[in-house]
């Protein structure tokens, strides 16, 4: 650690979050959103790793090119569960609902998120929601995929699509009132002086994530529930038999699941502007682009959904307007990844395990970025469409960039949430481990799907194997990589040196009050007098001191 | 920072429906209010995705969509109509009257919301019936109405009309269901005198939605009875 701060041999026994109350009621009955954050984040590391067990079965059947450990619908089961369990379970909440929950409060100098109760209240949607899904997907099983396209979904599959749509449905409205419960915390719970412009850019990104939590997800809901009510009671609105149109479903599921990929990386973009700057001990370059370009990705967001539809039947004109809107997402991606870059320029940059993970994460982003570029273009998008290439692709952003900034926001405010130092050595084998295994998984499915490997098959031809044995053996490193930083969490809870207020020397609120907080946050509510990420004028001594 | 002591005493002589977290009612007036509204931005978009599946097949099944139209029961939608824009009414004056600190008008008004609320489902419960008794419900048991003017049959996707009828009314119906609980939440708590000048945020909050579940019938009587209609 960087710090020079002496940790005192007995550490007096000041309140905090941690030991104001003991007991499960305490934590079940709870509405402080720092312990509702550690509420989520043990239920969204429990799907994670159910999805984890779904992914390696998904590579342990890939190994080899015969279909010899599962049989097809077995194997549709089991990565329709990866993809669900992921996706609903894991991606969407991760960052917002574990460390926007515990940051957004202290961040804006705030006792608490505006609605406590609502926000108890989604996290028992996610819980019920996600065992909902999860009895359906392991007792009954279910073969759609994640993404429920009709009519498969309606009409031909024997899976349990009514129940696990209702795990979803239910969990739906969790992130719509996190959502809810963000947006309006943000616009009237800023403490004194924290104007717009004075706004973590965290909390930026947390704003624009809201937006897509609050509009998009209430049409996969309804969309679900159309798809129930068709296997339910027969109505017709996916069914051609009946006049209606399985591309609708199309249009409906992707208005909200493209804004859904965004609802994970707007979140892994806001860690990545914190910690950036924080290790370069620099102002951030470009705080209003920075802060701006959240909110155009998530206006975007909403214009592009038809470019999974390029091979759909979709008019190619409508086809021509999407992949052109697909294109423009780049520019404000480009104008993040652009002004970190400028920010670690000349500065004092310190390569601790959470900056490790932030540069795997610009990285791995902008490498997912690009071969997006790909998927935009019309006509590359019919060679590469439903293969291994997209894939790829999408696991470069959702792993390579929202897990890579999740856990690197996990280890920057660790010792905030518990109030201990995690072993240094360690968190950096877990960040290499984890970057090598993700590059070994990943990069050979792109050369595989170009090739002309498709998703979604338990067999392959077998000139296909060595990219595909590559790919679960990074699947494994990757996996032992996740499983180290799960040990040493737990480990540093009770082993753990005992973390200053400040150990990083960072700007921000939330290092002005000690480690773990206090139940009600601040001792007194602070007052904002300047701009966020003021590195140059030394105020994080004031800070510690 | 100042050395950590007991800070959590800031509210002692706040009002009791202060929640802690919040400096003065008039913030916390202004959050539940942006929250409410937040909510029924995403209840927009709720109904949208049936609006918009709706707009979608009433142009390509033009013919089907008004004739079924036309075998709707226009005398009691229009009643239902009058019937919801009268309960906004009494809503808004349970507003009014609470804000006023008049216990017993706010009561007066909310439970004459609840009787027009519980009105419009049973109006709604005899149209569903006549919908069941004529086989007008999707399903295995549709049977393809006639066109009422030429007796010829409908075309085939009249059924996705009924389809989308019984969605879009349906989950309106549900939503009026939870309103309904949400004042008679109101009654109990506006009898024990908890409405005053002061607060009355919950009662302004669910007026709202019941306004918006109103708005929502405002679009879906024009919709499935109005457009397209050439019998009375």
């Amino acid at each position: 650690m960087s710090t020079s701060e002496p940790v005192p041999a007995v550490r007096p026994a000041r309140p905090d979050y941690l030991n104001a109350s003991y007991g499960v009621r305490s934590w079940l009955l709870t509405s402080d959103h720092k312990r509702i954050a550690i509420l989520y984040l043990i239920t969204v590391t429990f799907f994670f790793a159910i999805g984890g067990v779904a992914a390696a079965l998904v590579r342990l059947e890939l190994l080899t090119p015969a279909g010899d450990v599962f049989q097809a619908e077995t194997y549709n089961k089991i990565f329709t569960t990866h993809g669900i369990m992921m996706v609903f379970f894991f991606l969407i909440p991760a960052i917002p609902a574990v460390l926007g929950n515990f940051l957004v409060p202290l961040m804006i100098g705030a006792k608490d998120l505006a609605f406590p109760r609502i926000n108890l209240l989604s996290w028992y949607l996610l819980v019920i929601g996600g065992l909902i899904a999860l009895w359906a997907l392991i007792h009954g099983g279910l073969d759609t995929g994640w993404t429920f396209y009709t009519p498969y979904s309606t009409v031909y599959s024997n899976g349990w699509v009514v129940v696990t749509a209702v795990g979803i449905f239910i969990a739906g409205f969790s992130s719509i009132l996190t959502g809810l419960n963000f947006i309006v915390t943000l616009h009237t719970m800023r403490a004194p002086g924290m104007t717009w412009t004075r706004m973590p850019l965290f909390c930026w990104g947390m704003y624009a994530t809201a937006i897509i939590q609050i509009l998009g997800t209430p049409v996969i809901a309804i969309t679900l529930l159309l798809v129930g009510a068709e296997r339910l009671f027969h109505l017709g609105i996916f069914d051609p038999a009946q006049g209606g149109d399985p591309v609708l479903f199309q249009h409906l599921f992707w208005f909200y699941s493209h804004p859904a990929v965004y609802i994970m990386i707007l979140p892994a973009m806001a860690v990545i502007s914190e910690l950036v700057t924080a290790f370069s001990r620099k102002p951030i370059f470009g705080y209003k682009f920075i802060a701006g370009s959240s909110i155009a990705i998530a206006a975007l967001s909403f214009l592009v959904w038809g470019h999974h539809m390029f091979v759909s039947g979709q008019s190619v004109y409508a086809g021509l307007v999407f992949s052109i809107l697909s294109f423009m997402v780049a520019i404000p991606s480009a104008i993040k990844v652009f002004n970190w870059t400028a920010t670690l320029y000349k500065g004092s940059v310190s390569y601790q395990t959470p900056l490790l993970y932030a540069l795997g994460f610009i990285g791995l982003f902008t490498f997912g970025g690009l071969t997006g570029l790909f998927l935009a273009s019309l006509g590359l998008d019919i060679h590469v469409h439903d293969t291994y290439f997209i894939v790829a692709h999408f696991h470069y952003i959702m792993v390579g960039g929202t897990i890579m900034a999740y856990l690197g926001g996990m280890h920057y405010w660790w010792p905030k949430i518990s109030g201990k130092l995690y072993p240094e050595y360690w968190s950096r084998v877990s960040a290499w481990v984890i970057f090598i295994g993700f590059n070994l998984t990943f990069f050979p499915q792109f050369i595989v799907g170009y090739l002309g490997m498709p998703r979604r098959y338990h067999q392959y031809p077998e000139e296909f194997q060595v990219l595909n044995v590559m790919s679960t053996a990074g699947a494994s490193i990757l996996g032992i990589g996740y499983l180290i930083p799960l040990v040493y969490f737990i480990w540093s809870m009770r082993y753990g040196k005992d973390a200053a207020d400040n150990p990083w020397g960072a700007t921000g609120l939330e290092w002005q009050t000690p480690s773990p907080p206090p139940t009600e946050n601040f001792v007194e509510t602070p007052v904002v007098s300047g701009r966020p990420y003021d590195y140059a004028t030394g105020r994080e001594e004031v800070a510690l001191g | 920072m100042a050395s950590p002591t007991h800070a959590a005493l800031a509210h002692d002589d706040a009002p009791p429906e202060l929640r802690h977290h919040f400096p003065d009612l008039a913030k916390q007036r202004e959050a539940s209010s942006l929250g409410m509204w937040v909510f029924l931005v995403t209840e927009v978009l709720f109904f949208g995705g049936m609006f918009l599946a709706y707009a979608i097949y009433r142009e390509t099944h033009r013919r089907a969509f008004e004739g079924a139209s036309n075998l709707l029961d226009l005398k009691l939608g229009a009643t239902n109509t009058i019937v919801l824009i009268v309960s906004s009414l009494t809503m808004a004056l349970a507003v009014w009257a609470s804000g006023r600190s008049r216990k017993n008008a706010t009561v007066l008004f909310l439970v004459l919301t609840m009787l027009l609320g519980a009105t419009f489902l049973g109006i709604k419960y005899v149209e569903y019936k006549q919908k069941f008794e004529r086989h007008e419900v999707p399903g295995p048991h549709f049977v393809v109405p006639q066109d009422e003017e030429t007796h010829q049959p409908l075309p085939r996707q009249s059924e996705m009309f009924f389809s989308l009828y019984f969605c879009m009314t349906g989950l309106h119906a549900i939503h009026m269901i939870i309103g309904l609980g949400l004042v008679s939440w109101l009654v109990v708590r506006a009898r024990r005198g908890e409405f005053s000048e002061r607060y009355n945020t919950p009662v302004d909050m669910v007026g709202l939605y019941w306004h918006f579940v109103d708005i929502i019938w405002i679009y879906l009587f024009p919709l499935l009875y109005l457009l397209g209609r050439h019998t009375l």
